[in-house]
């Protein structure tokens, strides 16, 4: 338990210490929020589907608790470069409370990122439909989100070996996972090719889930989704462990 | 304490340890020396579970250390060759972390952070960011880390790189005194020969990979007909410098590795 205590503080700490990135990680989310939000939002209106920064809005909290995820989890990397890693590797604890650590800790901090989001995401004009109701189930998917993509994150960091790996987890993996999970469209009436990948996204049902409780209209159910983000998180999290099990230095 | 026989280590073409054997006794210090590249921290590596050998066998404690991880990891500690702090963190904080995953006891960890940090002079910085501090404090820092448990097996690469008398005189002493109370196992390498020649009870030479001799530094002096372990060291290696071609090839062999993928 120490262990994983210890691993997820450090986290923690990181997060807390450097403003500037926490500052940085907050310019792309409000650069969609404005730009896309408030471009598109006229067209969408006329297409009869009601405000597009309502409608958008989840999918950007979503997509900066996934960005949050994957940028932790490829500070493994950064460990590996700098030499801590080693530290955390020899040490006699098992190295699932070490993942466990490292993958919570991200989490934790991807949640408190995905909830400054949604706090201006509120101030940019996002309304939820019932405030009792929708910020507990907000929350709960923020959690199942971080938690799933952090351990993704923690897969990737454990698998590639150098930064030069990273472009082609950012480009080939985590852009196409949020373009295709309905974030910033309505996953209706989707050429069918384009269904069947969307519901193949993990990040769909996340997003669904965070649309769903926030301005409640749900495209799949409150139920569905949960059901299959816990799925996936548990798939993930045992992928990053066996991954991370396996690192060698 | 530590038995290895025969092992071996390739990265893709390049075999870096070939069929290394040897015993090293319980309450033993053993220095294990040899030019740049010769196999040592890969052979280290190997023995502390971060490396998986290509063949050949490791017992430490009577333990595969590929079998038993978490149980081979519980009896050794280390000082790694290259950096492996936690820059982003203060020297407490990094001290404090190796306790927790160490298991020490809270109370006895607080003890001994301040002991070693004031053994090592780094108690005045310890609220200050490792990324602030020097070389030579950062190397200090890894050492106290690494005295902060006390393991069956102490593995030590190259723990003087960038330390000034002081504090090596410090580090050795501690060793020694460690050794002879707790009767702990040490397993180190180093290039300065007199350090070799004062601390350790027996040596072994390695050269690209293969183990050319070992024995107490007297013995190796006789075989060589030298009059000093530098003299031995180098009758057996050669005085020529040992390229690190190697590193330029890594690279090479990283970008193929890339696209292959
Ligand atoms: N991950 C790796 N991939 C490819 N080659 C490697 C790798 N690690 C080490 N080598 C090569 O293996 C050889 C032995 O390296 P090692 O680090 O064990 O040497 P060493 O004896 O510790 O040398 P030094 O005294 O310089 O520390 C070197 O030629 C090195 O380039
Ligand atoms: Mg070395």
């Amino acid at each position: 338990m120490s262990t994983i205590y210890i691993l997820w503080l450090r986290e923690l700490k990181r997060y807390s210490r450097s403003r500037v990135q926490m500052i940085a990680s907050l310019g792309q989310p409000v650069l969609y929020l404005l730009a896309l939000g408030f471009g598109f939002g006229p067209v969408f209106a006329r297409a009869g589907n009601g405000s597009y920064l309502q409608f958008m809005a989840p999918g950007v909290v979503g997509m900066s608790i996934l960005f949050m995820c994957v940028f932790s989890g490829i500070s493994i990397l950064w460990d590996r470069q700098f030499g801590f890693l080693k530290e955390t590797l020899v040490a006699p604890v098992p190295r699932m409370q070490i993942m466990l650590g490292r993958t919570l800790g991200s989490a934790t901090v991807a949640t408190f990122q995905g909830i400054l989001v949604f706090i201006i995401c509120l101030a940019a004009g996002l309304r939820p439909h019932n405030w009792m109701l929708a910020l507990p189930q907000a929350f709960v998917f923020m959690a199942m989100v971080a938690i799933t993509f952090a351990a993704l994150g923690t897969a990737f960091g454990s698998v590639i070996k150098d930064m030069q790996g990273f472009p082609i987890v950012m480009n080939f993996m985590v852009m196409p996972m949020f373009f295709l999970s309905g974030a910033l469209y309505p996953l209706s009436h989707l050429p069918s090719v384009l269904t069947v990948i969307t519901r193949l996204d993990p990040l769909t049902y996340g997003i669904d889930g965070l649309r769903g409780s926030l301005t409640g209209v749900w495209h799949f159910s409150f139920a569905l989704d949960v059901a299959v983000m816990a799925f996936i998180a548990a798939a993930f999290l045992s992928l990053g462990a066996y991954f991370f099990s396996k690192i060698q230095i | 304490m530590i038995r290895v026989e025969n092992l071996v280590k390739t990265f893709g073409d390049f075999t870096a340890v070939r069929g290394i054997s040897f015993d090293v006794q319980q309450g033993e210090i053993f220095a294990f020396l040899g030019p740049n590249g010769a196999g040592k921290t890969t052979t280290i590596k190997m023995l502390t579970t971060l490396l998986k050998p290509t063949s050949g066998t490791i017992e430490l404690d009577g333990l595969d250390p590929m079998q038993k991880q978490k149980e081979a990891r519980q009896r050794f500690g280390i000082v790694f060759q290259d950096p492996s702090l936690d820059n982003e963190q203060t020297a407490y904080e990094n001290m404090e972390l190796h306790g927790v995953l160490y298991h020490v006891p809270r109370k006895v960890r607080a003890e001994r952070i301040e002991n070693l940090l004031k053994l090592f002079e780094l108690w005045e910085r310890r609220d200050d960011y490792v990324k602030q501090f020097s070389g030579g404090m950062k190397r200090r820092l890894e050492i106290a880390r690494g005295f902060l448990h006390t393991p069956k097996i102490l593995f030590l690469d190259e723990p003087t790189l960038g330390l000034d008398p002081q504090s090596r005189n410090q580090l050795w002493t501690h060793v020694k005194r460690l050794n002879e109370t707790e009767n702990t196992t040490v397993f180190l390498t180093t290039h300065y020969m007199d350090e070799a020649d004062r601390v350790a009870h027996r040596i072994a030479i390695v050269d690209h990979g293969q183990l050319i001799a070992q024995g107490t530094s007297a013995e190796l002096q006789e075989r060589t007909n030298s009059d000093s372990l530098e003299g031995a060291f180098l009758a057996l290696t050669g005085d020529s410098i040992r390229d690190e071609s190697a590193s330029s090839a890594d690279n090479m062999r990283q970008v193929a590795r890339m696209w292959r993928r």
